[in-house]
């Protein structure tokens, strides 16, 4: 208990600022899970528009494999990047493995069926609401996934806070293909295993804390915009 | 060969041929020819199940024939470039605000836009909805929601509105509110055609009469004849207030 407390104390003075490495990890877990989702969003929305909107013949299981991607185990996605990035993969002459870029494309990978899954349905609720008003208003493809999109903006940006909490959770991948590696690649969840596993509680409290506190404020922020489009749109 | 009656040439309507309707089993329109009027208030009066909501759709384009064909006409023959709107049962109120709902559906139609914001403005203030332009149209109470969607609607410039039961989900205020602004849309030469089952209503808004039941349209003429000296027995008896069967 009382190493618990010592670490506690500790913790407190790393947050106070006295440990120069602290803030760069937090910086590059920002960074690489905000990059991750504005580019999962920038694939999942299209897609996620177009399956709401396109009957074909095998949607429910493509649907369904979709939702089970939810669930990818994060260390087999940092599997594979690692595999396609390696120096004989298919992307090895890219170049990048066991940097951020690497790091970015691991939990784009991750978090798009998320956010996918999470637009179809809210695209899919929209269009089940509007569809038959833009169809009266003769609106044709374009206006009328502009038009979800935009009714569907507080859902959505949820769907995107999601997604980011995912991301900036997860070890697996960012460790595989990240690699962890001092002052480069070295995100919060991959600091916090290694320094829990070198014995340095401080520092590896110090940072859950922080990533608990990030996700809380991710999940308030999420609630926040329910609650305001509630309020104003009903 | 003779001509035709010179009110007609202005007049315009949705003729249907030889129109059916299948849902899966279901024959909800069983081989209808019709010409409906677009030019007057017309109502389709029926219970409900009758088939009025899917005529107004397949006139608006919202449903599609099994069978046959329905075409705009009007001097005696097809016009492609009447202009119709449809309001529905349910206002749709996008989630912006009134004026921007409005807007937007200026937007889909094409208006450039430089125009849309006096366009809307002017609907609405029309509607008497001035007030309410730059509320959230989800926030507003449903008679005020169902005067948007008729704003909407005229901004388009239709020649006609397709009214699905404009008043059946208001309360009885809110729903005279309506029927007078449909009434003074039609006098300023606005056709109407509303689908209802409140036989009321027709009776206050009708110069011309649709009856339909299980998919058929058993009567159509003069609301004043149709009401007075009712030619079908399923029509003498709903107007009775009888059971139908």
């Amino acid at each position: 208990m009382s190493d618990f407390l010592q670490s506690l104390s500790a913790t407190a003075e790393l947050l106070a600022g006295a440990n120069p490495h602290l803030w760069p990890i937090v910086r590059l877990s920002v960074e690489v899970s905000g990059s991750a989702t504005v580019l999962a969003a920038a694939l999942a929305l299209p897609l996620a528009a177009w399956l709401a909107l396109t009957p074909f013949r095998g949607r429910d299981v493509v649907v369904a494999g979709l939702n089970s991607l939810m669930g990818l185990p994060s260390v087999v996605v940092g599997l594979v990047v690692y595999l396609l990035l390696s120096r004989a993969g298919p992307l090895g002459s890219l170049g990048i493995l066991f940097s951020p870029p690497a790091m970015v494309i691991a939990q784009t990978v991750l978090v798009m069926p998320l956010i996918t899954a999470l637009a179809r349905q809210t695209l899919e609720d929209a269009l089940a609401e509007y569809g038959p008003y833009l169809a009266s208003l003769n609106a044709g493809k374009a206006a009328t996934i502009r038009t979800l999109l935009f009714e569907s903006r507080f859902s959505l940006s949820t769907a995107l806070l999601a997604g980011f909490g995912r991301a900036a959770a997860e070890v697996g991948a960012v460790l595989i293909v990240g690699g962890n590696i001092d002052g480069v690649t070295r995100v919060m969840t991959t600091a916090i295993a290694l320094e829990t596993s070198k014995g340095d509680l401080p520092l590896a409290l110090a940072l859950g804390l922080l990533l608990v506190l990030m996700v809380l404020v991710v999940n308030l922020a999420a609630h926040g915009v329910r609650a305001y489009a509630a309020h104003r749109h009903g | 060969m003779h001509s035709i009656p010179e009110p007609l040439l202005a007049e315009r309507f949705a003729e249907f041929d030889a129109v059916t309707l299948r849902r899966g089993e279901v024959t909800v329109l069983d081989t209808l020819s019709l010409m409906l009027p677009l030019s007057r208030r017309t109502v389709i009066l029926g219970a409900n199940g009758a088939g009025k909501t899917t005529l107004l759709q397949l006139v608006q384009g919202l449903a599609q024939p099994t069978t046959g064909r329905i075409r705009c006409v009007s001097g005696g023959g097809a016009d492609p470039a009447v202009r119709l709107a449809y309001v529905f049962q349910k206002p749709v109120m996008l989630r912006r605000s009134a004026q921007a709902n409005v807007e937007h559906a200026l937007a889909v139609a094409g208006v450039p836009v430089h125009r849309r914001a006096e366009a809307a403005g002017a609907a609405l203030a029309r509607l008497g909805l001035g007030y309410a332009a730059h509320r959230p149209a989800r926030r507003l109470s449903g008679g005020e929601q169902q005067r948007v969607a008729l704003a909407r609607a005229l901004a388009l410039g239709p020649h006609s509105l397709l009214l699905d039961e404009p008043t059946a989900s208001l309360d009885p205020g809110a729903a005279a509110a309506i029927e007078r602004e449909l009434l003074a849309l039609a006098g300023d030469g606005i056709g109407l055609v509303m689908a209802t089952h409140d036989l009321a209503m027709a009776r206050r808004l009708a110069s011309h009469l649709v009856f339909m039941h299980r998919g058929q349209v058993l009567e159509s003429g003069p609301a004043d004849q149709c009401f007075r000296s009712p030619r079908h027995e399923t029509l003498r008896r709903f107007l009775a207030g009888q059971w139908l069967d």
